[in-house]
Parts: structure tokens; sequence; C-alpha cells
């Protein structure tokens, strides 16, 4: 086996070494009824060209984005990744080491992660992020266990315009802490009446901007009135990429501020890993209250400067059961990743990179809504916008997939029962070209 | 600037440079560089990327549009390289050399895994684009799941959960919808034992359990004593590693079990060190009820600084319905993700829920299943014996110079504590720091608790006889010298690093955490 450096010769001269006389012996603490005699029932090894076919055979049955004019998005987004990232990314330093907890030798590690902290907290205009949670979705999710944990208060509510997955992963979480998690109906086009719903229980209300159906909001009277009862806002965004052009949720009065970093990057990946991104006030109370990692500055022996974990009494492995989350291995290698990219980039390239999103959704929008039955039913949004079909949007889905066009994502793939059967949700990027954008409009007009 | 007598700059050219040397005139020795931060190196207009230009349309945001500067620079594409690559010399990896961290199991992430991850059919795919374009990325996924239900013996698994911990959670919130199910609201005592990783208590309490804690025997395992007495009807279920992190196969598994079992309660293992047993011993057969795989650990897929990591969660027939939504399933020849309660419901099931976005850590699960079928049915078996033989190798070989923390031969991690250091004035902590002066990252230090300054040590299959040798030769010379008085090797350690040791106390007593511009920091400072 290719991996395995021992020899049978290593093996014997080490069992006598170890003193026993079999590799037997060594499992003898296993109970009887439970040791296998045979192989399990599983194919043998496999060559290194053996194992590429059948992965390349399996690969081949899947449409991949960069084939096709590609629009699908409602929480993850088609962009050009720079070569530079995946290859610095793949250097051993950073593909194959374990969490700094020796910082004395991961100071390359701990450094990209304070940059890291300092570009989040930059986008977002907050004034401290962490230093990654697994993705967005589980981000949102821990924002609400933490502004309980604040306001010492156990209701959240959620916007219906959050991204449903993010509502289900923050209802899964909370239910069984006993908190209680209200989510509005969702209005298309428009921000449902969450205000209404803070109370004096309420911890935090849970707001995607821009929501799921690509549709911008001001955060600001929500702020306000969140704050009018003792409730912090926690802003929510799945694409990135819209802080480059946005007023930050930062600016808008937001206390937590959680999303997804896909975008920069990460890649597609199928749905993972992402990047969570973790973003709050500068605050001793919230900062104590965050989860997963910290790097900070400090400086060494000598007096120069360097950096370690920091702030780990809130964590698991020292905290345990009072710990503010049971998170441990959380998605480092990404994070680094997005900071390449965001580094390649500077806040010129991706004030840039965010205007030519605009652009392209915004052309779209209007190409797709002159077509016949076709209404436009978000008026302010980023890079993605949401149609009203004159039929069911899956079907239409569908018929464009076998025209090889990925048209977007049926509203009915996130939303049961019916009501929104007919909402397609269409995101462009910079990855878009004008062949594509001509090729998306002229099949949609044929499958209507 | 102000020279010294020596001709040299008072200060060093670059203060802000991380890890600046003040006896160069660059702040640099050789190969070790220092490198500041890119705030302090990069310019606002700077940029790395050529982007087409934009037509400058107004735009249709509302009125939201951003106003100032964002505050972050950008660095051309060179020097963009060049920092990067810069800092990551400061890293130590697998790929440097042995990296004994015990419970982590850093062993070789082969490359081919790599690659395969990033064929466009799999790295550059959609999670909600039409399931007819991605059925072999289903079926992938469909694959991955029979091998891991195949090697463990367990009838179901849920692939969504992002890590161990989050696998964790996938179990307990199981065990809890089981419970809720019958109605058994009291029982919300879980049993851990005091050897336990932190994230067993951390996530019973984030699935609303209280956690009582067991000791463990003079073996280094469950006090069967202590666990008997504990059981009552109020118990929801027990979290066990095993093979536990003393780095011991718990001998009464099937009796704890079933006890657990008798007493309402339900057995979840932490399977953290699934890769000591697997291909000889399914955790079906042992009577496990849920069990996470750190694919991070026991199947190879990189752990990247800190992440990510991907946590399969297998379930017995008992907690089989509760699994989250989404799952795969397979109709003949196609393949569908089942993404919806209502639709899992209406297929029999009774998910907890959803816990991620999407399906899990597909671009782990393509490494894990390549790094699988490498090694086959035959090769991983072979592994898990390795990595057994490697770290009873080391148990032998130091055992007269260390103090192994129990009697006996162990898994695939070896346990000391710190009795050999007794009156030498070397800590743990310091006898770690050595290590790296000698080349090495550290061992796992100070867990498991119930062991006193525990100095965890896995080698795993990886590394050859040739290697654990020197690494043993290491240790020995090391431990001679703390008992033979030579403190300042260890107090003074590292030496010979690109940093020296940092000052942790004044990281959280004041927490700087982002970078500031010089005149705020001075501002903050008055
Ligand atoms: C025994 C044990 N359990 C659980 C975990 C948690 O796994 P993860 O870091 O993937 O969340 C770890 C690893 O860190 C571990 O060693």
């Amino acid at each position: 086996m290719r991996y395995l450096p021992l020899t049978p010769e290593d093996r014997q001269a080490m069992l006598k070494t170890v003193g026993v006389s079999s590799i037997d012996a060594l499992f003898q603490d296993v109970p009887e009824a439970a040791r296998l005699d045979g192989p399990v029932d599983l194919p043998r090894r496999a060559t290194e060209l053996e194992v590429e076919r059948a992965f390349t055979r399996m690969a081949r049955k899947n449409t991949a984005a960069g084939e096709v004019p590609f629009f699908v998005g409602a929480g993850a987004y088609k962009h050009h990744v720079p070569a530079t990232v995946d290859h610095l990314i793949q250097r051993s330093e950073y593909l194959t080491s374990y969490t700094p907890y020796q910082p004395e030798i991961s100071q390359g590690t701990l450094q990209t992660l304070f940059e890291f902290q300092t570009q989040v907290a930059a986008l977002t205009g907050m004034d401290v992020a962490n230093a990654s949670m697994y993705d967005g979705s589980t981000s949102c999710a821990e924002a609400v266990l933490m502004a309980c944990r604040i306001t010492k208060r156990n209701r959240a509510v959620l916007s219906g315009n959050l991204h449903p997955h993010y509502a289900g992963a923050t209802h899964t979480l909370a239910k069984y802490m006993d908190i209680d998690t209200v989510s509005q109906d969702a209005q298309p086009g428009s921000l449902d009446d969450i205000a209404a719903s803070i109370d004096d229980e309420t911890a935090c209300v849970v707001v995607q901007n821009p929501d799921v159906f690509g549709k911008v909001h001001d955060l600001e009277p929500l702020a306000n009135a969140a704050h009018a009862k003792g409730a912090l806002l926690i802003a929510v965004f799945t694409e990135v990429v819209s802080l480059g052009l946005m007023k930050s949720p930062g600016a808008m009065d937001a206390d937590i501020v959680v999303g997804e970093g896909q975008s920069l990057g990460v890649g597609l990946q199928f749905g993972g890993p992402y990047v969570g991104l973790f973003a709050c006030r500068n605050d001793r109370n919230f900062i104590r209250n965050m989860p997963g990692r910290l790097a900070g500055e400090t400086v060494d022996a000598d007096g120069r400067r360097g950096f370690v974990l920091t702030l780990s009494t809130r964590e698991q492995h020292i905290r345990r059961d009072k710990a503010t989350s049971n998170i441990c291995t959380n998605s480092g290698l990404m994070a680094l990743a997005w900071t390449i990219h965001m580094t390649l980039l500077g806040q010129s390239g991706f004030s840039k990179l965010a205007q030519l999103n605009h652009e392209r959704a915004c052309e779209l929008a209007d190409r797709l809504s002159a077509l016949p039955g076709v209404e436009l039913v978000t008026d302010a949004f980023f890079n993605e916008f949401t149609l009203r079909l004159p039929k069911p949007a899956a079907g239409v889905v569908d018929a464009l997939a076998k025209k090889d066009i990925l048209a977007g994502v049926p509203a009915s793939r996130l939303y049961r029962g019916g009501a929104f059967d007919d909402l397609l949700i269409v995101a462009a990027t910079e990855t878009n070209t004008e062949a594509d954008l001509g090729a998306f409009e002229s099949a949609l007009k044929e499958v209507l | 600037m102000a020279m010294n007598t020596q001709g040299r700059p008072s200060k060093p050219l670059h203060v802000f440079d991380a890890g600046a040397y003040d006896d160069t005139f660059s702040g640099s020795r050789g190969l070790d560089q220092a490198e500041p931060l890119i705030f302090e190196r990069g310019h606002f207009d700077n940029c790395g990327v050529d982007l087409e230009e934009p037509k400058g349309l107004p735009t249709r945001l509302g009125g939201l549009d951003r106003e100032g500067e964002i505050g972050v620079p950008g660095l051309s594409e060179p020097e963009t390289m060049r920092h990067y690559v810069r800092l990551s010399r400061k890293n130590y990896a697998i790929d440097l050399g042995l990296y004994p961290l015990g419970s982590c199991t850093m062993k070789h992430n082969p490359r081919l895994n790599e690659k395969l991850a990033r064929l466009p059919g799999f790295g550059d795919i959609h999670p909600l684009q039409p399931q007819s374009t991605v059925q072999g990325a289903f079926e992938l996924i469909g694959e991955l799941a029979h091998w891991l239900m195949t090697l463990t013996n367990t009838p179901a698994v849920a692939m969504s959960p992002k890590a161990g911990a989050h696998g964790e959670l996938c179990g307990m919130m199981a065990i809890r919808a089981a419970l809720d199910a019958r109605g058994e609201k009291h029982r919300r005592r879980v049993l851990v034992p005091e050897s336990a990783h932190g994230t067993n208590p951390a996530t019973a309490v984030q699935c609303g359990f209280t956690v009582d804690e067991i000791p463990a025997n003079e073996g280094g395992r469950v006090d069967m004593e202590a666990f008997k007495a504990k059981l009552g009807d109020d118990v929801a279920g027990i979290m066990l590693t095993n093979p536990n992190t003393c780095g011991l196969f718990e001998r009464d598994i099937k009796e704890i079990a079933d006890l657990i079992h008798e007493a309402g309660g339900y057995f979840y293992c932490d399977g953290a060190n699934f890769n000591a047993i697997v291909g000889r011993v399914r955790p079906g057969d042992l009577g496990i009820d849920a069990m996470h795989i750190n694919l991070h650990k026991t199947f190879s897929t990189p752990h990247g600084g800190g992440g990510p990591g991907s946590g399969p969660t297998v379930f017995s027939e008992a907690l089989a319905p509760y699994a989250p939504v989404p799952y795969v399933k397979q109709d003949g020849e196609t393949w569908t993700m089942v993404e919806h309660e209502d639709e899992a419901r209406a297929d029999g099931a009774d998910p907890f829920g959803r816990m991620t976005a999407f399906h899990g850590n597909m671009g782990m699960f393509t490494r894990a299943l390549s790094y699988m079928m490498s090694h086959g049915s035959d090769g991983l078996k072979q592994a898990a014996e390795d990595a057994v033989l490697n770290a009873n190798y080391i148990l032998a070989r130091l055992k007269h110079v260390m103090t192994p923390a129990f009697d006996g031969t162990c898994m695939h991690e070896a346990l000391f504590d710190d009795r050999f250091l007794k009156d030498t004035g070397v800590s743990t902590l310091d006898f770690a720091k050595a290590m790296i002066d000698e080349g090495y990252h550290p061992m796992t230090m100070y867990f498991p608790l119930v062991v006193h300054g525990a100095m965890l040590i896995e080698p795993t299959e990886t590394e050859s006889i040739g290697s654990l040798d020197r690494f043993c030769d290491t240790l020995e010379g090391l431990a001679l010298a703390a008992r033979s008085g030579e403190t300042e090797r260890f107090t003074a350690a590292p030496r010979h690093a690109p940093a020296k040791r940092l000052d942790e106390t004044k990281a959280a007593r004041n927490p700087v955490l982002r970078w500031t511009p010089p005149q705020d920091s001075a501002q903050a400072a008055e």
C-alpha cells in the first residue's frame, strides 16, 4: 500500500521490541464477540490510476458550473477564483498543519487568521471578527445563541426572507436549548413585518440582506426597533461580494453580523467546505460570548510581535460544559483562501468586482423581465433577483437544464406549500458573459 | 533613525514586522523572513486581479450604496505570493516532519485526493442546481455512505455534519428526538467520562442535557462501579470515546452498552479514534447507537491549519429515523436528495431537523472516498494495525525513560504523565517546547485531564520505523537531559523556532483582535 512505510520485516522487528508475538495481541482488549475474523465486504486496495478512473466516471455525470450559462445562487455563488489562491492553500505548511496550538511554530497560520479577522471586521463594518465558523448557516445559528446569552432572553424572531435553510439550521440548534425561534411568513419583494413581533422577551431579530429573494433592505429602522426593546439585530448575508457596493451592516447599526464567505476564494464545492464569517461590536460582554477561535496579537520572549489563539476560556477545550459553543475544528483553510482572495482584490478590486456583479444582474433582470408574462419581483437588488413566471418555476428550470442552461433556483426548492411555485431566484456574477445572458433570454422565451 | 554603536538602527527598520529580529538591518535572518501584516504593506488602490471595467451604470440598491473606504488594502500578485509563502514558512506541517498530536491523527494527506476533489464535476457544482445534473455527486455521497456503514456495521449515516463536534450534535440531537418521541422528557442526564474531549460536555449542554462525569479507574478506563451507580431513569445516555482518550480500548464496552440500554438510555460513541480499529472492529457490533467519524482524522482529509473537517454520523436502527435532512437515496438508477422534513416524513422518517444550509462538506467526501478506495478493505485494516503498532513501538522504546500513564499496551496513541519530570524543574509544557527545538511538533499536552501533565503521542501509520527511531532517540535524549539538570534547555525553549515563547497572558488581558491604523493604536494606548 503506497501510503504505508512499514515493511513486513519492520513489523516483525517492532512486535519483538513491543514484546508481543502478533498484532492480534495488541487488540486483546476487544471483546471476543466483536472481533472481526475476515475482511469487511468492501473492494480491495486500488492503484492511483484506478481510483482516478472511478472518480472521473462519477464526475462526468455532473454538469459543472463553468461548462454552461450558470445563474444558480440562493446561498452559494459562482465566482472566478484567481489561480494564486488555490496554489497557496495547497502549500504543505498551510494544508497539512493542525490548529495553531503551538504558536512558536504556527505563526504563519496565526498571522493569516489575524489578517482574516481584520478584513472581515472591515467589510462588515464591525469591530471584531472570529477566525471562522463552518458556514453561513451555522454562524447564523450560533449568533442567535450568543444573543440569547448576552440579553439573557430566549426568544428569537427570524425574518421570513431569511434563507429557509439558515432558518432551519438555527431552529435546530436553538430548540433543544429551549430557545424559541419564531419565523415570519416570507414576503418576496418586500420585508416581512418583523418589527411588530419584537417584544420585551426578544433576544434578537435575524434578518438577511440582500434577502433570499435578492431584495436589498435598509436595516436601520429595524435596528432601532430592536434596540428600543433591548433586543439585538443580527444581520445575515449569503453573498459577501454585496458588501463591496452596499452600505455595511455595521453602518446600519447591526450588533452581530454573520454570513457566508464562499464567494471569495472557496468555490462552489457542492455546498462545502465553505467559510462562516462572524463579526460583532467591540463590547467585552459580546467578545466574551463569541463562539469559535480568536487570534490575537502579543509579543514573544524577545519582545518581537507575534500572534496566539486567545480568550480560549470561552471554548470547549477549557470551559467544557460551560463553553460558548462546542465548535473545535472550524474552516481554517477556507478562511485562508478567503483572505488571500481578499488581499489580491484589495478594496478597489473588491468594489469593482461588486459593481460588475451588480451591472450584470441589472442587465439580466431587464432582459428577462421584458419577456411576456415575466415580472421582476425585487425592485432593489445586488446580484440576485426574483422573477415571477407565468408557469411553475421548477418545470422551467428543468426544461432549461435540458437546454444546458442552469437558470436559477425555483423558490419551491426552498419554500414548501406552493405559495411561491411561480418564483425563480436568479443570480448573475462576473462569470456570466454577454453570450450567457443572451442564451438565457432566448431559451426562457422558448420554454415559457 | 538613530544608530547604535555597531552602526545598526537602534530599532529594526520594520518595527511592525511580525517576528522582526533586531540584530539585522532587514529584521530577517537568512531564510527566516520577517513579514509585516498586509495592512502595513498594501495600498488601498493596489489590486492583484485584473477585472474588466464596469460600464458605470446607475446602481439599483434602493439608495443603500456604500459610503467611504472599506479599509482593506490590496497587493499585486507577486507581492501576495511572497507574503503568504513567507508566512507559510513559519508553520510546522505533516509534510515537514512527524506531528505526534494525540487525538488529532496527523497522518499523511495524499495529493491524489486534492486532485480529485478539484475535478470540475465535483469542485464546480452548486448544491441547488437541478438534481438531474448532479447524479454523479449523489452517487459519490451514496458510495461513501456505503463504505462508512459497512465499516461500522450500522444501518444509517447522516452526511451533513461539518466536523466532529457537529457530528456529536447530530448524534445527541437524535437521542433527544428519540427520547422526546418516547415522551420521556425527564431523561436529561448524560454520563460523560472525565477523560472526554471538551466537545462532549459542550455538545450535551447544547442539546439541553446536563453532564454527569464518570471517573476513570486506575487502568484509565471507565470505572464500572461508578458508572453503574449513576444509572437511573433520568439518564438519557452516555458519551464514550472508544478507543478512549487515554489510547485504550474500553474492555467493558459491551457491558456498558447493555447497561445503558437496560436503563433506557442511548450510547453515543465519540469516534474520533476510529482510526485505531478500522477493519478489525465494527462499532455497530459493540452496541453503539450513534457515532461520528472525523473524516479529517481517520480518513486523511487535511487539517488545513484548523479546518475544515467533516463528521458523518452513523446510527443504529433505533436512532436512524431521527437522522437530519438532507440525505440521498437511490431509486433504481436515479439518485434523489431528500431536502425537507415533510418529504422525509412521507419517506417514513422523522428527522430532528436540519444542521446546515446544504449537504455537508462534499470536498471532504471526495478526499475521504479516494483515500478509502486507495486502501481498500485490506489496506484500511493494515493502516489501523500499523497505527497501533507504531504507537506501541514508541511506548516500548520510551517507557524506561518516560512514565507511561498506564500499564500494558496501548491502541493508536501512547499516553505518558509527568512523573519522570518530578523535581527536575521541567514541566510538560517546557518539555513540549524543547521538542520544537529538536525539529518536532509537540505531542498533545495536558489532555486527557485524568492524567497529570499528560503527554499524548500519536504517531499514525504513515511514519516509517526510521522516523520513529529518530523521534524516540530524541525524546530519550530530552528525558535524560531533564533528569540530569539541564533545566535551561527546557525553560528557555524554543530557541530555534520562528518565535520565542509567546506571552499568552498579555494577549488575553489586553485583547488585540484586529489591526488598527497606528494613530488609532497610539490613542488606544493613552
Ligand atoms: C476525542 C475527540 N472528540 C471530538 C473531537 C472534535 O472533533 P472536531 O474538531 O472535528 O470538531 C476531537 C478533535 O478535536 C477529539 O479529539
